[in-house]
């Protein structure tokens, strides 16, 4: 039982049309792992990932969190409550971060758990202060977004969705709208929270990243997972050539 | 005859008394207008077709028909109903839900010109729809449409010289009182004229210090 899958995704498909952008892809996170998702644009990155929220529902398969199956066919009303719950699990970062311009960075981390948890303003305070704490942003409390910087406002998003208290953590290329001066901070952020063994899924372009933190790394192209397996494997002895090829465009002007 | 402001003064009192007239009717027009075209924004993009069709057709009426008319209705027309409406109250609804269907235009492409990830980064929080909507987009929309608001907010500072066709004695209708003792009708609109453009440069202030503190908030 211990190692039953925290996210579990059976036999996932979609379609645009008729685009397949996923086909049939299956992946099991355990609690406390981390794995990173690459591969080129437009592979279905980050619709696998919008998948596991159901924020770009599949057209066929599974996803199950913990023992929640998160797109169950449900009646508009129920689906919308069921929908809710779930999403409180599930922290996710956005590339455009997607804070609330017109919320303080306070506001912009309190506003859901106030609205949904249901906590005393000054619980929610300490969340905040809490949180901003952990991503090193506690001066930046009382400023609006549009006076951060890109990196600051994506450690506020990553403390806006742990405020949440989630079990699993999305990342969708985090770092990639950063300029790459900004982009260590982040990545500390995120180094810490797999010290503390949150569980995340990361899809990133920064492949040295990904072979510092990730336990497991999934190379997708044109919907399938071509190649997994952990870090050591994929960027040091890939079998595939796709995956070959594909490392070889990206390693190139690393490090 | 000349011109002789020296009559003015004498009913500065009446004068200053529909000036404040003015600014209560301008003030409770502009909230209900306010609060009103957020209302119909969402009726007009979210709301079941049954309540939507029907909503439509007041929006179009409003807009289609004079605003003197509306007034009329409200005050005179609604009587025969059983509704008696003071004379202020009456205009303060006429203005205020004319300028609401105005403003839900406009609030209307402010909400629907709100970034896609606002939605996405509400939704993954657990927000629902209606929380979304109340909490991160339609704050959002009227942080952006404060100009054009404001623009509506001083055509309304203007039309509200309609609502002394129903007798509420604002300033218009307070020079019109002071030209029908004195038959001095260009000092009196001339008074009435130079305390619009006061009142309408403090409106303008506080447009202006409105879209200052939200400046950085959007
Ligand atoms: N809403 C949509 N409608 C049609 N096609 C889409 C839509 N969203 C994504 N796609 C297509 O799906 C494919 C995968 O997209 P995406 O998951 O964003 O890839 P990645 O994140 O790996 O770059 C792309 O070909 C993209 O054009
Ligand atoms: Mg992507």
């Amino acid at each position: 039982m211990s190692d039953r899958p925290i996210i579990d995704i059976r036999h996932a498909a979609k379609s645009y049309g008729p685009l397949e952008v996923l086909k049939d892809i299956s992946l099991q996170v355990q609690k406390g792992r981390i794995v990173a998702i690459i591969g080129p644009s437009g592979s279905g990155k980050s619709t696998l990932l919008r998948a596991i929220n159901d924020l770009d529902p599949l057209s066929s398969g599974e996803v199950w969190l913990d023992d929640i199956q998160v797109n169950k066919a449900l009646p508009p009303r129920q689906y919308e409550t069921h929908i809710n719950s779930v999403r409180q699990n599930i922290g996710m970062v956005f590339q455009h971060f997607n804070l609330f311009p017109h919320l303080t960075v306070r506001d912009n981390i309190t506003l859901a758990p106030k609205m949904l948890k249901g906590i005393s303003k000054a619980e929610a305070d300490q969340l905040a202060v809490e949180q901003l704490n952990k991503v090193g942003l506690l001066d930046r409390i009382d400023y609006y977004p549009s006076q951060l910087s890109g990196g600051q406002k994506q450690r506020v998003a990553i403390a806006r969705a742990l405020a949440m208290k989630p079990k699993v953590m999305l990342f969708d290329e985090a770092t990639s709208a950063l300029d790459p001066e900004l982009v260590e901070e982040v990545n500390l952020v995120m180094k810490q929270l797999a010290e503390e063994h949150m569980t995340m899924i990361i899809v990133t372009h920064e492949m040295g990243f990904a072979q510092d933190v990730c336990d497991r790394v999934l190379f997708m192209d044109q919907g399938v997972v071509v190649e997994e397996g952990p870090p050591e494997v994929i960027f040091r002895n890939p079998s595939n050539e796709r995956t070959k090829n594909f490392l070889r465009k990206h390693l190139k002007g690393q490090h | 005859m000349g011109l002789d402001f020296s009559v003015v003064p004498a009913f500065a009192g009446a004068l200053f008394s529909g000036a404040l007239w003015t600014i209560a009717i301008t003030l409770s027009a502009a909230v209900l207008s306010f609060f009103g075209g957020i209302v119909f924004a969402v009726i007009a993009l979210y709301a079941p077709l049954v309540i939507r069709y029907p909503f439509r057709l007041f929006a179009w009426l409003f807009m289609g028909t004079p605003l003197l008319l509306q007034l009329f209705l409200i005050y005179f027309g609604l009587i025969q109903i059983g509704i008696d409406l003071p004379a202020f109250v009456a205009g303060v609804i006429g203005l205020g839900l004319h300028f609401a269907v105005y403003n839900s235009d406009i609030i209307q492409a402010g909400i629907l010109a709100v970034d896609k990830g606002q939605y996405e980064g509400a939704r993954t929080l657990g927000l629902s729809r209606i929380q979304t909507l109340r909490k991160v987009v339609v704050p959002q929309a009227v942080r952006s449409v404060v100009p054009p608001i404001g623009n509506n907010m001083i055509a309304l500072l203007k039309d509200s010289a309609l609502v002394s066709v129903i007798g509420v004695a604002e300033l218009t209708l307070s020079s019109q009182m002071a030209i029908s003792r004195t038959f001095r009708p260009f000092e009196f609109y001339v008074a009435a004229a130079a305390c619009y453009y006061v009142i309408n440069l403090g409106l303008e202030a506080g447009l202006r210090r409105i879209e200052r503190r939200i400046q950085l908030a959007r």
